[in-house]
């Protein structure tokens, strides 16, 4: 009873005050909308990032050339060349908890379809690659192991190449050809859509083509290969796996028992690992950031609110004469300043999912809303709003009556 | 001794200031008795004690020596929230400059006592303040800021507040200080209904003839009471106003 008059003593005193109200609240919105946000783009990316190891294949190994330090580093992995193709038929051949396996050799190239002109990337990979990533064409059909064996001139394109080259993403080109360096390949399949991996890289703007057809006709039968990709047969079996993987591969480098790798071998989780916790850092870091901003203003409350007892003095004494006890007054400016900073809280809360939406829409970065990030900045201004206003609302409270009536 | 029909009882009451090392006697042993049903006026010369005792009697302060009853019980030892009580039931304080709250409604600086007051409800507290506004003849008003009003409109409200939880006595501070003498007889009018009504008023004011509507008056010198008389010729407010007015009316006739 007694406390919702107080309540109600408290929000008459805002509604008095009303712009501010509103200016002491900008803080606390501020502050909020900006940690929302912030949580907003890190969790985001965070979330892409696995998105995007994830779409490797949740079994993926990794081959890559060069060594590891302890942090996970990779070192000089784009000049050392130290893969070859009988690295990944030798896996094939002898390790048992593997189930496919595929060399990849990627390099740019200039794609020409009739008068269109096009750069673009392609990847030599054998049918497994399209296993292990779960590719599959969206029109058409993906290549075999006979047109990996015979080097066939076919390929796979994804959607932005079809739209540089055919003007339009819905263009079917199916059956028709187009001159990669020179070397004319049949499409025999558009990829599905990726959209963009974490890095902002476009992911459709790809040429797939088959292994030897890539190896022999454009990059002069080269015994190099740039990584290996192999998938172990189940979740279980991957480090075990890896093992087998890095034995085999020591043996087949002729390394001697004090030499380090000279490749790497990574597992889809690794990656997830390295990227995510890069990416939780940036969280951390953005959310902290931000939550500078809602300290300030939990200390703009606080300045409000002592400005607000001094300019109310007389009131206050009119309160405590007419029979309000000290800690009457003491709870209505409790309230008077959790009610600013709980509306702040709610009002931020929509402000930052709104900038969030906006980023997502305009930036294109990926956003994630958590229900953590609003409850974590809801509680935290709230108790912003209690610890800021503890110590005004002590000072009214502690007020003599007589003095306050007298105070001009 | 017989107690019972005072309402008031003060027994050697006496205050200390102390600002630093300066000891100020503001009250040198007070005694008085104050009936249910009294009107008293306190006069004296400015820094004799009136407020002081004002302040001791409405619970606003405690008396450095002496003891001090209402109803017959000791208030003297009670502590803060104990004398917010007693001044949230029993008394209803009247300020020579309002002491309204700005940029508040009639309607709501009214119903304030009864927010801290348990034992009214919200439909309740809407009914009194009413009640209250429309005895001080405002009902018309309820809706006003206290910038919107006179001064003794604005006194008018303040007496609603003090009148709204049913008190026993109303303590009144120059209630008249800020007032033209035909505004402060409207005051005195109110004033002396409440009393007819069974209110007891103590009331300062340095104003004489503020003074001759009380019943008794007492007069304040340097912390203590030099004389304590009742009022011959008392008067009455009602009939004061109607002698102003028809003055004024001849004067304008004129
Ligand atoms: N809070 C205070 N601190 C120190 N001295 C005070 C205080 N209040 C009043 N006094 C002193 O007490 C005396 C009585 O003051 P007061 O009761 O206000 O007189 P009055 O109302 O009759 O003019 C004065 O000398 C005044 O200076
Ligand atoms: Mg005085």
């Amino acid at each position: 009873m007694r406390i919702l008059n107080l309540i109600r003593v408290a929000c008459r005193s805002l509604n008095r005050n009303k712009l501010r109200t509103v200016l002491t609240m900008l803080g606390i919105i501020i502050g909020v909308g900006s940690v929302i946000a912030m949580l907003a783009i890190g969790q985001g990316s965070n979330q892409n990032i696995k998105a995007s190891v994830a779409s490797l294949g949740t079994n993926a190994i990794m081959i890559v050339p060069g060594t590891t330090t302890q942090g996970g580093v990779r070192q000089g992995a784009a000049t050392t060349q130290t893969i070859r193709l009988d690295d990944a038929e030798t896996i094939k051949n002898r390790c048992d908890m593997v189930n496919y396996v595929s060399p990849v050799v990627q390099r740019r190239a200039q794609v020409i379809s009739g008068s269109q002109n096009w750069s673009s990337f392609i990847l030599g990979v054998k049918d497994d690659y399209l296993k292990i990533r779960s590719l599959s064409a969206a029109k058409g059909s993906t290549f075999t192991a006979f047109d990996d064996r015979t080097a066939a001139k076919v390929c796979l394109i994804g959607v932005t190449v079809v739209y540089n080259l055919f003007g339009s993403e819905d263009a079917n080109p199916v059956g028709q050809m187009i001159r990669v360096n020179s070397i004319p390949l049949k499409i025999v399949g558009v990829l599905n859509k990726m959209g963009q991996n974490t890095f902002g890289q476009d992911q459709d703007d790809i040429i797939i083509a088959p292994f030897a057809t890539v190896q022999k006709r454009l990059m002069s039968s080269t015994q190099y290969v740039n990584s290996i990709i192999a998938s172990a047969k189940s979740e279980d079996q991957i480090s075990d796996a890896v093992d087998e993987i890095t034995n085999i591969l020591r043996q087949n480098h002729k390394l001697a028992a004090s030499d380090d790798n000279d490749f790497t071998v990574r597992t889809q989780s690794d990656l997830s690992n390295i990227f995510g916790s890069v990416s939780k850092v940036l969280t951390i870091l953005l959310a902290s950031i931000a939550s500078i901003s809602l300290l300030v203003g939990g200390i703009g409350i606080m300045n409000i609110m002592l400005v607000s007892v001094t300019e109310r003095t007389r009131e206050i004494g009119v309160r405590m004469a007419i029979g309000a006890k000290g800690r009457d007054v003491l709870i209505q400016f409790m309230i008077e300043a959790i009610v600013i900073s709980f509306a702040g809280g709610m009002i931020g809360i929509a402000v930052g999912i709104f900038v969030s939406e906006i980023i997502a829409k305009f930036a294109g970065w990926p956003i994630v809303i958590s229900l953590f990030s609003i409850l974590l900045s809801f509680i935290f201004s709230t108790a912003i709003g209690l610890f800021f206003g503890w110590y005004p609302a002590r000072k009214a409270a502690s007020l003599n009556p007589i003095e306050a009536l007298r105070y001009e | 001794m017989n107690n019972k029909e005072y309402l008031i009882v003060v027994k050697d009451l006496t205050k200390v200031y102390k600002t630093g090392d300066v000891e100020v006697y503001a009250l040198r042993g007070i005694s008085l008795n104050i009936t249910k049903g009294e009107f008293v006026a306190i006069s004296g010369a400015s820094g004799s004690g009136k407020s002081t005792f004002m302040n001791i009697l409405g619970c606003l302060d405690t008396p450095t020596a002496g003891s001090y009853l209402i109803e017959d019980k000791d208030v003297s030892g009670r502590n803060k929230n104990e004398l917010a009580e007693l001044r949230n039931s029993k008394i209803g304080f009247v300020f020579q400059s309002f002491n309204l709250l700005p940029r508040t409604t009639a309607l709501e600086n009214v119903e304030l006592p009864m927010l801290y007051n348990n034992n009214v409800n919200s439909k309740m507290r809407n009914e009194k303040a009413l009640n209250a506004l429309t005895s001080v003849g405002l009902a018309d008003r309820l809706w006003s800021m206290p910038n919107q009003l006179s001064g003794g409109q604005q006194q008018r409200v303040a007496i609603a507040r003090a009148l709204v939880n049913d008190p026993l006595i109303i303590m009144a501070d120059e209630p008249t200080g800020n007032l033209d003498s035909h505004t402060s007889y409207e005051i005195m009018e109110i004033f002396q209904k409440m009393n007819d009504n069974g209110i007891t008023i103590v009331m300062v004011t340095h104003e004489k003839d503020i003074a001759q509507f009380a019943k008794s008056n007492i007069v304040f010198k340097d912390g203590k009471i030099i004389s304590n008389e009742i009022v011959d010729i008392r008067k009455n407010a009602s009939v004061e106003l109607k002698i102003l007015t028809s003055l004024s009316e001849n004067i304008s006739t004129i």
